[in-house]
């Protein structure tokens, strides 16, 4: 047990706060939340200030394109960030945090030259369409349909809460090849252009007021047989690599965040006087040991994924239930430090992030499918009916 | 950063939990408890020679020389099998307590307001009083015995006595008693680990095994829930737990205490719920385990106080 950093990674800390400190007082203002192809441009544009100087696809390995850092210094990277208040990966989140590492393990070699280093400049956005109206949890029944035509798929089917569709060029897409095959058997991952022919994005609006996820329907869209990642019909073996990271590491600096939103509101409370209420006062102090924990956790997975090497295990649903749940507890105290009126205004500071922290025990997993997962996956409990 | 136990590391603990399964196993656990559930003389002066005790004295002292993150690895395994008697007292106290580093005293804790444990079993008493700590023994200890009472104990591993006030013996003072609180906090952590750890073997396991409606009850989801949600409780608590180890920080290690003690007292009552009536049993272990956590959740870092300390360090 070894929670002190080496000499080399102290360096490179230091190297990167410098140069946080260097960039983040000029970067433009942050866009109206409404303001999409805003937001596309605001998140871009930080991507290609961290590609320039050297910080895009830090850990992902060299020949995709990455630096080949370790996960420990993907880990201060990410601590640096968020302390700093740089932005988020916004719109760059599906494509630098699960479909590019997704191509970057499963990917042939034209293809991880195709697709890698765009995203990692900021030039194209991916989004995630696996679900679908009838398949939720139950990813595996899911129906959009592609049949191979020549050197084509033609998808018909349609797609829902796939977020970020409307600024997105790539979608990783799951469709069905084997209509005969048992369900998790004949489905393939598939890279489609957002702007093919017969793609129809129809905007959803969120309960937080915002347009962050759409419907999507497909049309005889083509998708070249080429763009597949993986065999035909092995895409369920491709989704659970995109999913362990999507689960495992993609929440990671948000933890960070939560801790400096902890420290605001304690802070808040503070000016206000709500912090000689004693209960209010041990709820927040409670959550201190929740988001330190929850840092810890990370390390420990992060050390763990080190140790092995590669992809994430099922460590990252444990961690993804816990968080998702500390998360919302979070903005429950903030409701509480802002107080019953403030807390009805959404134009105050963190109101609007109680709302979307709703999402975070549905969104990637259901908090219920993550419990199936632990039991099944680590306790070894028998499987269900 | 490699936050993995080293090689070291993971052999202490094995031999702990050998040594422990060898001489402390659940017959031995059971027969303790129906003789009253004392300390044994015996096996305390096994634990000694075997260094529990002078685990952290430095080599140049008799000890062995090894960290709080080693501790923490040997009460994570005491906590698992229930073993009885004031074991953290007694190392921590082991470089000023006569015979304490070898096993042949036993250190018992005494924290105002609280009844003490083991207290006839005891040849010196830690007096913990907020941030001060103190030793009291020979015939201060004996007028203290002579005036204590018995309490009919919660915990049938733990015998209890009621003191009158500890203010009028005479004792030694010990320094930094600030330190020795946090550290006594962080093992009691610890043991609360181990004690959640074997609450989740024991609910899989009782799952696997039982059958109901034609099925083991572990397929079903609500049980299977309950389960997993002990597994994250005690993950979450082990790495708050190993990472104070490492930073003594005493921030950090409130937070592992609040945190140890909620996933042993949640992950027992969670065992008690997956074992059915059964649960409710004498003869099920689950009650133990529930009883010892709720004892040790107030001993030297209450709630309460963890939550304060935590919120203190915000904004
Ligand atoms: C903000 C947000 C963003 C999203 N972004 C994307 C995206 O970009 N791309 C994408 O493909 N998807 C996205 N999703 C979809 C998300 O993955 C699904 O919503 C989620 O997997 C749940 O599926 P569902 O909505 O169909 O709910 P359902 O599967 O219908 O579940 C409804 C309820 O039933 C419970 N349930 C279902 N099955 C079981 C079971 N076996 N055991 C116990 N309980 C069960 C669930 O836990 C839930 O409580 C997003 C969702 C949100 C909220």
């Amino acid at each position: 047990m070894d929670l002190s950093y080496t000499e080399e990674e102290e360096a490179f800390r230091a190297r990167l706060r410098e140069w946080l400190g260097s960039v983040l007082p000029g970067l433009p203002a942050k866009p109206d939340p409404g303001d999409w192809p805003g937001r596309r441009a605001y998140d871009a544009g930080w991507q290609r200030l961290l590609y320039d100087a050297g910080y895009a696809g830090l850990h992902w390995p060299a020949d995709a394109g990455g630096r080949g850092a370790t996960p420990t210094q993907h880990l201060i990277f990410l601590e640096e960030t968020e302390r700093a208040g740089a932005p988020y990966v916004g719109a760059n989140f599906v494509g630098l945090l699960h479909a590019g590492p997704t191509i970057a393990a499963e990917g042939t070699a034209e293809q991880r030259a195709r697709w890698l280093p765009p995203v990692l400049r900021g030039d194209e956005i991916w989004c995630q369409g696996f679900s679908e109206p009838e398949a939720g949890s139950d990813l595996a029944s899911l129906r959009t349909r592609a049949v191979r035509d020549g050197d084509d798929y033609v998808v018909s089917g349609s797609k829902i809460w796939t977020s970020h569709a409307e600024v997105a060029d790539w979608c990783e897409l799951l469709v069905r090849t084997d209509t005969q095959a048992p369900k998790h058997r004949g489905i393939s991952w598939l890279a489609m252009r957002m702007d093919a022919p017969g793609v129809t994005v129809r905007p959803l609006r969120t309960l937080a007021g915002s347009t962050e996820f759409a419907e999507m329907f497909l049309d005889e869209v083509r998708v070249p047989v080429s763009h597949r990642v993986g065999a035909e019909n092995d895409g369920w073996r491709v989704t659970m690599v995109t999913l362990s990271f999507e689960r495992g590491t993609a929440f990671v600096g948000e933890v960070v965040a939560c801790r400096r939103t902890l420290d605001a509101l304690a802070a808040e409370a503070r000016r206000s006087g709500r912090w000689d209420d004693a209960v209010l006062r041990r709820r927040l102090g409670r959550l201190n040991a929740e988001f330190r924990a929850l840092w810890r956790l990370t390390q420990w997975n992060v050390s763990e994924a080190q140790a092995s090497g590669g992809v994430p295990g099922v460590g990252g649903s444990v961690f993804k239930l816990r968080y998702s749940h500390a998360r919302q507890e979070l903005y429950e105290a903030a409701a509480e430090v802002l107080g019953a009126g403030d807390a009805l205004d959404l134009d105050r500071e963190w109101v609007l992030d109680r709302l979307s922290s709703l999402s975070y025990t549905i969104a990637a997993g259901t908090s219920q499918i993550q419990h199936n997962i632990v039991a099944e996956r680590i306790l070894g409990l028998p499987k269900g009916r | 950063m490699d936050f993995q136990l080293s090689d070291d590391q993971r052999a202490l603990r094995t031999g702990m939990r050998e040594l422990l399964a060898g001489r402390f196993d659940r017959d031995r656990m059971r027969a303790a408890l129906d003789g009253g559930g004392g300390v044994g003389g015996a096996l305390w002066l096994e634990l000694g020679a075997a260094g529990l005790f002078a685990l952290r004295l430095p080599e140049t002292a008799g000890g062995v020389g090894l960290g709080l993150p080693e501790s923490v690895l040997v009460f994570d395994e005491v906590g698992r099998c229930l073993l009885p008697g004031p074991l953290i007292a007694t190392q921590l106290a082991a470089a000023a307590v006569k015979g304490a580093a070898e096993g042949e005293a036993v250190v018992a804790l005494a924290e105002a307001g609280r009844p003490v444990g083991h207290l006839a079993a005891a040849d010196a008493l830690l007096v913990l009083d907020g941030d001060s700590a103190r030793v009291l023994s020979g015939g201060a200890l004996r007028r203290l015995v002579g005036a204590a009472e018995p309490v009919r104990s919660l915990d049938p591993g733990t015998p209890l006595w009621r003191v009158p006030g500890l203010a009028g013996y005479e004792s030694e003072p010990l320094p930094d008693g600030a330190r020795l609180r946090r550290e006594g906090a962080l093992l009691t952590a610890a043991e609360q680990l181990g004690s959640a750890a074997r609450s989740l073997e024991a609910a899989v396991q009782h799952a696997g095994e039982r059958e109901q409606f034609g099925a083991p009850i572990g397929s079903f989801q609500a049980v299977k829930h309950l389960c997993a949600g002990m597994l994250v409780r005690a993950e979450t608590a082990r790495s708050a737990v190993y990472a104070a180890a490492v930073t003594e920080d005493p921030v950090e290690i409130a937070g592992a205490k609040l945190l140890a003690d909620e996933a042993a007292v949640g992950n027992a009552r969670d065992c008690l719920q997956v074992h059915g009536g059964m649960g409710f049993t004498w003869e099920a272990d689950v009650h133990l385990h529930l009883k010892r956590a709720w004892l040790r959740a107030g001993q030297w870092l209450t709630a309460a106080d963890a939550e304060e300390a935590l919120a203190a360090d915000l904004g």
